[in-house]
């Protein structure tokens, strides 16, 4: 395989099917008015900005999210997913997803296999459409912003979230 | 303005050479550097002095009586004459060393504007600022409960001059504006803007970070009262920059630091501070980036200004006329007379993915606000792919581009 066909499947892998389409149409979008907890997640690198809203119940589930906000494909369709994904989580398992979703994104390498242990079982599969940025060490905090928020939000940490 | 006008004229031979970064390959694909607004490269001469002082001249200045420390001090000072020289100032007592544009913007605000202003006061600057030429002014508003006056802009990203002399008023202290726009390359016709504001009596500051790298600057022509700039923009070392100040004013300014080298005479007492400009160069200064600094003068002396300025204008036409022909391209910023830069937009391509694709093809352009949030609020964005060009790029580097970018829109297709 030559450097140049290698780069760009490197780049397919980064913008592959699932991303542009949750990027193009993303889920949930909009606020929630019955939210309980929302925070706000901002990337200083570009200035992107978006509000997670969360409705968790009395036994500690999460029974909606909503985000909204402008952003990257990246960070918008890992917004899209998160609220995908996290509905009828306990609050305990979608902090566990979080730091699955930050730990992959952030130590794993296509190059380090052995890291790439975190497992994302089903039905959290789809998450692994995000592994692209591994590869674009500077696009790796777009794709965890909405994490950091919905960690914020779930935590009702005052400030807002950062990627920093 | 036609492309076969620019393409007819290729970058004069050796231009390009003389910068070893730009010889390298990224991601496969030969380096197309399009981010000279953000940071300027250097070229070898350059270089090649900072590593030569290093290794042979370096010691500190103004202080020992020994044989490295008078070379240090002699390429110091030279490279403060070196600047003088380059932007026509009538002395070299005028020529303040500091860390860059925002330090001496800083210094403008607080030594010059603090001291004098309160409420009632007014600071004017334009909707087209780069935050260095903001938030020093609304700290200074906020400490001394001075306004703030910002003034408009159009859509095409040109300063609204009539609404700029309407508030250019007796209560105002100090007028503060850009030569050069960061983020949408707009040209501001400064020495009219100067000339109408010193009638009324106000001071003004010019940011002319983007300014010097690509026009000759005469500040006697200008007849600006401070003009600010970095070493980095210009072809020169990071951590460098001047304030230009007419020397009655910085006369009356208090000191903006203490420390070393800004004074004469220290007791617990009273202390005597240093003649201009070193009352305001308190500690030792990057005496490596000045020097660097000076080399870079000495290599654009070389080249010469209105050469440089002349390149840049056809190859800045080639570059519109070639995005213009783009299917789903939005220029920001069309002023009549803009240079360097053109921002853009792709359809509904998100700068920051832009950015990603062109990087993976070798191209380095800035993605996002530039530093410049109100101008993106202005046109209700929030953020631009903006290519800047320098005397080093050419008519392929603005190909590629355009190859590039027909690629983002396959990808995102």
């Amino acid at each position: 395989m030559t450097t140049q066909a290698a780069n760009t499947d490197e780049l397919y892998d980064l913008y592959r099917e699932l991303i542009l389409d949750h990027a193009r149409n993303p889920r949930h979008f909009g606020r929630l008015q019955e939210a309980t907890h929302t925070a706000q997640g901002i990337n200083p690198l570009c200035g992107d900005k978006l509000t997670m809203y969360v409705n968790v119940n009395a036994n500690r589930v999460i029974q909606a999210t909503s985000f909204e906000g402008s952003g990257c494909a990246i960070s918008v369709a890992s917004a899209s997913l998160l609220t995908d994904t996290v509905v009828g989580l306990s609050v305990d398992k979608a902090e566990a997803v979080f730091n699955a979703v930050t730990d992959r994104l952030t130590q794993g390498s296509a190059d380090n296999e052995s890291t790439l242990d975190i497992d994302l079982e089903e039905p959290f599969a789809k998450l692994k459409a995000l592994d692209g940025v591994r590869e674009f060490p500077s696009r790796v905090k777009c794709a965890t912003l909405a994490w950091h928020a919905l960690h914020s939000a779930l935590n009702q940490e005052a400030t807002p979230a950062t990627t920093e | 303005m036609s492309q076969t006008q620019a393409s007819s004229s290729p970058i004069p031979a050796g231009w390009r050479d003389d910068f070893p970064i730009l010889s390298q390959s990224i991601n496969g694909q030969p380096l197309v550097y399009l981010d000279s607004a953000a940071s300027a490269q250097q070229p070898a001469s350059v270089i090649d002095a900072v590593a030569r002082y290093q290794r042979e001249d370096h010691a500190n200045v103004h202080r020992g009586v020994h044989t490295l420390s008078h070379r240090a001090t002699d390429a110091f000072e030279g490279a403060r004459d070196k600047i003088r020289d380059f932007i026509n100032a009538a002395n070299r007592s005028e020529i303040v060393l500091t860390s860059g544009t925002t330090e001496s913007i800083n210094l403008v605000a607080q030594s010059f504007c603090r001291p004098r202003i309160g409420p009632g006061d007014k600071i004017v600057i334009t909707h087209l600022e780069h935050h260095a030429n903001i938030v020093p002014w609304q700290l200074v508003c906020e400490q001394t409960g001075a306004e703030l006056i910002v003034a408009p802009i159009d859509d095409e990203g040109q300063l609204e001059l009539d609404s700029l002399w309407s508030v250019l008023t007796d209560d105002v202290f100090l007028l503060a504006i850009g030569h050069v726009s960061n983020a949408l390359g707009t040209v501001n016709p400064i020495k009219k803007i100067i000339a109408k504001a010193r009638k009324r009596g106000i001071p003004v500051l010019i940011d002319g970070a983007q300014g010097v790298p690509h026009v000759p600057v005469d500040v006697q022509d200008l007849g600006c009262d401070f003009y600010a700039f970095s070493g980095h923009k210009m072809f020169g070392p990071t951590g460098t920059g001047v304030l230009y100040g007419r020397e009655a004013l910085l006369e009356e300014m208090p000191p903006y630091q203490g420390g070393g080298d800004m004074i004469l005479e220290v007791s617990f007492e009273s202390t005597i501070y240093n003649e201009l400009p070193y009352k305001f160069e308190a500690g030792t200064p990057n005496i490596a980036g000045v020097i660097g600094l000076g080399a870079a003068i000495d290599y654009l002396r070389n080249i010469g200004m209105q050469r440089i300025a002349a390149y840049e204008h056809d190859l800045h036409d080639y570059m519109v006329s070639a995005l213009q022909d783009v299917d789903g391209i939005r220029l920001i910023g069309t002023a009549v007379n803009r240079a360097s830069v053109q921002s853009f937009l792709l359809d509904d391509i998100h700068s920051h993915d832009l950015g990603t694709i062109l990087d993976h093809q070798g191209i380095a352009i800035r993605t996002g606000h530039h530093c410049a949030m109100p101008v993106m609020t202005r046109f209700g964005i929030s953020g631009t792919s903006r290519a800047s060009i320098a005397f080093y790029n050419t008519t392929d580097d603005v190909d590629r581009l355009i190859k590039a970018l027909l690629k983002c829109k396959q990808v995102f297709g």
